[in-house]
């Protein structure tokens, strides 16, 4: 909301500074977001009189004058302008002086002659004809309004002002307006609030001849009060009032559509302007649209209605979409005889929703949507009436057609000033806080509160807390800790688990990445998920910004295989990253069921068994407890030869692997390795708390042995047969090597593992150690036909 | 005799002196100190001397060989040492090289901010709370006093599950909050960090998907003071003893009062600099005394208990923390990025 400090001036007198005034507001709720000074960029221009005008000696365009500035003696000026003669009033920028972007004005020769300064244009003045409808855009401004030769140009057009921009919360729809701010700043300054009480004389008559109100829809038209003028006369409104209205970023068009404007940002109150010939059947009904219903808006625009909108219609037809914009067909026109000047009140829901379905949010409906005060209708429309009484553009019909569909009921609070200091920490006086209530437009009787009409807002006691506490300062406040009983905040073992993992992995050399939790559908087609694969079935967002974040991921592999192949674009080598985030999938259940995934994912060096080994000992480190792999050959994102399950005990926890080439290429990356594991179900396979177990007292026997065996044996095999024969002496077995080639016959391998024998209860003898060996070799070779080589 | 011990002294002792290698050493040990040696050849003729004598010169003889023995175990230590000095000097290596490397992963800069909040509301007895992302429009509008026909409620704004706009990608992590005063009775003392969603296009400054950290306590007897007591002593840890916060009365639909936090701008000092924009203040939260309506809905009564709430964006406070000026660059993932973690 942009406020003219010259404006508010007119309700309320303040002695601060600008910058005293913004910080003050902005600590009082009304948060100033900018200012602005027309004038900081204009200097030393001044009102002067055109003395003597004669042709440049030496020019056949230019025009040599002599200007008289109120000083001792007269400038010369040399000007190219066409429409100036002897006794004009026209802008004068002297030497040294400055005018808007920055342009700066000294003396010099204009063809041999000594011009000291430059007479202005409406646009050197960032003016133009709406300011000042009776200037030329192609000439020098020359001023018609009452003005003294030798002052400061700004006062005159505006630019002696400073604009202050508020942010207005949606709970302050009264602020919208100069008044709203108006008592704001009183009550912020203590300085009395100078509410003016329209004044219509009126030129008799009586409205109800002409016309007649109806609201079909309480609900939606609380209430709906005009007035009728006749005999209008279109014509530029006065200076003053452009002035303000170009202040308040209003552009001003002619009297009428400025009256309704400056009521607009006076009372806050939208107000709008019908051509009275152009209703039919002499009266105004408040309606639903018919659906399909079709209208022209002031704009020029064709527009659908439908149902949900409410129209302003005549006894045929849509004269206006209530609250946001009237229509063509009733617009008020150079040859209006008879207006009507409409000031409603909306529902604030079924506006916003109009305009937004129409696309055409407009100054009224953004003020209509936030729900405006029901008992501002009829003061707006009264000084709507006396600025057209004041200005002469029309006489104003007698009697006010007033419908009230809902009677406004005030809201009544108990001011309870215990409860109010219990909330706040405070020790406020019931004086200072009925005090600031009443600076505020409440009444209080007793400890009785009555709301204003225009404070919606407030129907608790703890919304008149935050009245009286604005006003005494949130930094008056104390700063204390709360006091409560005790009870333990920290981490719970999920996310202790949740920061272990992330310092595992980085430890291991992984980088954490955040990325979107919606992907496109085109994601399972890429990771080659069968189209029927109930993996698929996640939430899916009705309302998507685009395709490609319209899904809720029920998998987290194409989000860390885009994030590869992003870096792979980049050129970044030997990538390893991780990412702990959660997937959505369907249960049946309203919700999903969402579940947290651990993805690692990896390029650049390092194989599948470099991937296996930061997964074994994360895996490891989390105390996850009978980790197996088993080959996997079925997941489709996956290489059919390097993929694997990774259990704990029976359960599947996740799986990992090399990605599929026709995966890999359709993220752009080559070799990728990747690992998913289900935080919750590793979680649930993770021991508590390991109790400590002696050290070994007695030295244990190593033993090498190296068998043959066919290729497809896998080396799970080969170790399972060797613990099993090992029994309870073999405490450990270690792959060392695997060959194949020469001296080994084709479709077999050599493999080679590392026995540690150790007995608790004595010191094994070499024969003992022995005995074992042979229980393993002789099972090796029985149960997998590995013979010792 | 005596004489000639004392020329075996003084020989053996000089050549001591001037041998520089163990070996050489170890022949002079032979040569004086061996069984073949010098000294036992003179002990032996001591067969020949008087018995007054005979303890005397053996004393002296012993005293020799004492001198001797001592003299070379000296020089085997000033030798060894040479020989480690040289072994050192020819061991020298440029430290200057780099080490070998071992690459350790990066945690994002979100994480490193998050982590850091949580561990301060963690300190102050705080729990932290988490909820469905995907979640019943009743927890994250209807009980958090944002009717129907509020415009955050709007298709273009929300995400959107079912039609009937029952389930929805949740805009703040505040049906959390909902969820625990539902389930828990006071004394509450939560944060709900957490990823919401919000339907802006992607910019410098926008994501459909961000985190914010929520806050929450409830209890007989808490008042604003101490919403800003809690506040002020979040931002000093945060920022850095003696950090200044500005407390502005604002709007929210689920508090009542209502305010927004700034801190003074830690980059200028309150002066004024860009990443302020002049201002001096940097505006980081929402806040205000839990509204007595959303206790009521919850199941807790507002005329017994009373709370406070807070909410600020995760995002700002990374990008504010560390300098970054576009927030794609969060999400994007880039390794050079995450690197400089």
């Amino acid at each position: 909301m942009r406020l003219s400090r010259n404006w508010l001036s007119e309700f309320v007198d303040i002695d601060a500074t600008s910058k005293e005034y913004e910080d003050k507001m902005t600590m009082s709720g009304s948060k100033v977001e900018f200012t602005e000074e027309p004038g900081e960029n204009i200097k030393n221009v001044v009102i002067g009189k055109v003395t003597e005008l004669e042709r440049h000696p030496d020019s056949d365009h230019l025009w040599v004058c002599r200007v008289d500035i109120g000083e001792e003696y007269m400038l010369q000026i040399v000007t190219g302008a066409q429409n100036l003669k002897v006794g004009d009033i026209v802008p004068v920028a002297k030497h040294h002086s400055l005018l808007p972007g920055g342009v700066k004005i000294t003396k010099g020769k204009l063809r041999g002659v000594e011009s000291e300064g430059m007479l202005c244009s409406l646009s050197e003045l960032g003016l133009d004809k709406h300011d000042f409808p009776n200037a030329v855009e192609d000439g020098i401004f020359v001023i018609d309004e009452p003005c003294s030769i030798g002052d400061d140009i700004r006062p005159l057009i505006g630019a002696d002002d400073r604009i202050v921009e508020f942010e207005i919360t949606n709970n302050r729809p009264d602020c919208l307006s100069v008044i709203g701010l108006a008592r704001e700043t009183a009550a912020t300054f203590d300085a009395p609030l100078k509410l003016h009480k329209p004044h219509v004389k009126g030129a008799g008559g009586d409205i109800r001849e002409h016309l007649a109100v109806e609201i079909k829809e309480p609900e939606l038209c609380p209430r709906y009060t005009c007035r009728m003028i006749k005999n209008i006369k279109i014509a530029p409104s006065p200076l003053w009032m452009r002035r303000r209205l170009r202040a308040m970023g209003v552009r001003p068009i002619n009297n009428i559509v400025d009256i309704t404007n400056y009521v607009m940002l006076e009372y806050g109150q939208p107000m709008h302007a019908f051509d009275y010939a152009c209703l039919d059947g002499n009266k105004i009904v408040v309606r639903r649209a018919q659906d399909g219903e079709k209208m022209n808006t002031l704009d020029g625009t064709p527009r659908t209605l439908d149902s949900n909108m409410l129209v302003i219609a005549d006894a045929d037809r849509a004269v206006g979409v209530a609250g946001v914009m009237g229509g063509e067909n009733s617009e008020i026109t150079e040859s209006t005889q008879y207006a009507v000047f409409e000031s409603a009140n909306f529902n604030g829901t079924s506006v916003r929703r109009t305009a937004m379905r129409l696309n055409m949010r407009t100054d009224a409906s953004s003020k209509f949507e936030k729900g405006l005060d029901p008992e501002n209708t009829l003061d707006a429309v009264e000084r709507a009436c006396e600025l057209v009484e004041m200005l002469g553009a029309g006489e104003v019909i007698d009697g006010i057609i007033d419908v009230v569909a809902k009677e406004f009921v005030p809201t009544k609070l108990k001011l309870e000033a215990d409860k109010i200091n219990a909330l706040l920490g405070t020790d406020i006086s019931d004086d200072f806080m009925v005090k600031t209530l009443r600076k505020l437009g409440f009444a209080v009787e007793g400890d009785s509160v009555t709301v204003p009409s225009w404070r919606g807002d407030v129907e608790h006691y703890s919304d008149i807390a935050e009245e009286v506490a604005r006003f005494y300062g949130y930094d008056n406040i104390g700063s204390t800790m709360f006091k409560s009983p005790i009870n333990m905040g920290g981490f719970t073992p999920k996310q202790e688990a949740e920061r272990e993992v992330s310092r595992l992995l980085r430890g291991m050399g992984y980088s954490e990445i955040i990325t979107y939790s919606f992907i496109g559908p085109g994601a399972y087609d890429k990771i080659r998920i069968a189209v029927d694969d109930p993996i698929r079935k996640g939430p899916v967002i009705l309302n998507p910004l685009g395709e490609d974040t319209s899904v809720m991921r029920t998998v987290s592999l194409p989000s860390m295989l885009e994030i590869l192949g992003r870096n792979k674009s980049y050129k970044n080598d030997n990538v390893r990253l991780f990412e702990l985030s959660r997937v959505y999938r369907d249960t049946g259940d309203e919700l999903p069921d969402e579940r947290i995934i651990i993805t690692l994912g990896a390029y650049g060096d390092g194989d599948f068994f470099t991937m296996k080994g930061a997964v074994e000992a994360l895996l490891a480190k989390m105390k996850v407890e009978n980790v197996t792999f088993a080959a996997k050959t079925d997941a489709s994102a996956y290489h059919p030869g390097r993929c694997a399950e990774i259990k704990a005990g029976d359960k599947a926890i996740g799986v990992m692997g090399q990605i599929h080439p026709k995966v890999a290429e359709a993220y752009g990356l080559s070799e990728t390795y990747t690992a998913e594991i289900d935080f919750f179900d590793m979680l649930a396979h993770a021991a508590s708390d390991r109790q400590y177990k002696p050290l070994p007292k007695y030295p244990a026997i190593t033993r090498d042995i190296a068998v043959v065996c066919d290729n497809a044996v896998t080396i799970a095999e080969l170790e399972s047969c060797i613990k099993r024969a090992g029994g309870e002496l073999l405490r450990d077995v270690k792959l060392f090597d695997i060959y194949t080639g020469s001296h080994i016959a084709e479709g077999k391998k050599s493999t080679a593992f590392s026995l540690t024998i150790r007995s608790d209860e004595q010191t094994l003898t070499d024969a003992e150690a022995d005995a074992v060996v042979k229980d393993v070799l002789a099972a090796l070779d029985k149960e997998l036909g590995a013979v010792i080589r | 005799m005596r004489e000639k011990l004392e020329q075996i002294k003084k020989e053996a002792l000089d050549a001591v002196k001037n041998v520089s290698l163990e070996a050489e050493l170890d022949a002079l040990r032979v040569k004086y100190l061996g069984k073949k040696g010098e000294i036992t050849a003179i002990l032996k003729q001591m067969g020949s001397l008087s018995a007054e004598e005979r303890p005397v010169i053996g004393q002296l003889a012993n005293g020799v060989r004492e001198n001797i023995e001592k003299a070379i175990s000296e020089k085997v230590k000033v030798i060894a040492e040479k020989a480690l000095e040289a072994r050192l000097e020819s061991e020298k290596i440029d430290v200057t090289i780099p080490g070998t490397p071992i690459n350790v992963g990066h945690k994002h800069p979100m994480s490193i901010v998050l982590d850091e909040a949580k561990d301060i509301f963690v300190g102050m007895g705080f729990s932290i709370a988490e909820g469905p992302e995907v979640e019943l429009t009743k927890y994250d509008f209807d009980m958090m006093n944002i009717p129907e026909g509020h415009t955050v409620r709007e298709w273009q704004d929300t995400f959107y599950i079912t039609e009937d706009e029952r389930v929805h990608l949740r805009c703040q992590t505040s049906p959390v909050q909902a969820r625990v005063m539902e389930s828990q009775k006071p004394p509450i003392r939560i944060i709900s960090p957490g990823r919401v969603y919000r339907k802006d296009e992607v910019d410098a400054t926008h994501s459909p998907m961000f985190h914010q950290i929520e806050g929450l306590v409830v209890d007989k007897g808490i008042t604003m003071a101490d919403l800003k007591g809690t506040l002020n002593a979040f931002f000093e840890k945060l920022y850095g003893e003696g950090t200044k916060t500005r407390f502005r009365p604002h709007h929210f639909p689920f508090t009542e009062p209502s305010c927004e936090v700034d801190v003074q701008c830690f980059m200028c000092g309150g002066t004024g600099c860009r990443t302020c924009k002049g201002e001096g203040w940097i505006e980081l939260l929402g806040a205000g005394m839990v509204h007595p309506k959303v206790l009521a809905v919850c199941g807790i009564d507002p005329d017994v208990y009373s709370g406070f709430a807070f909410g600020m964006g995760l995002e700002r406070l990374t990008m504010l923390r560390f300098g970054i000026d576009d927030m794609r660059l969060i999400f994007e993932n880039d390794v050079r990025f995450l690197n400089q973690f």
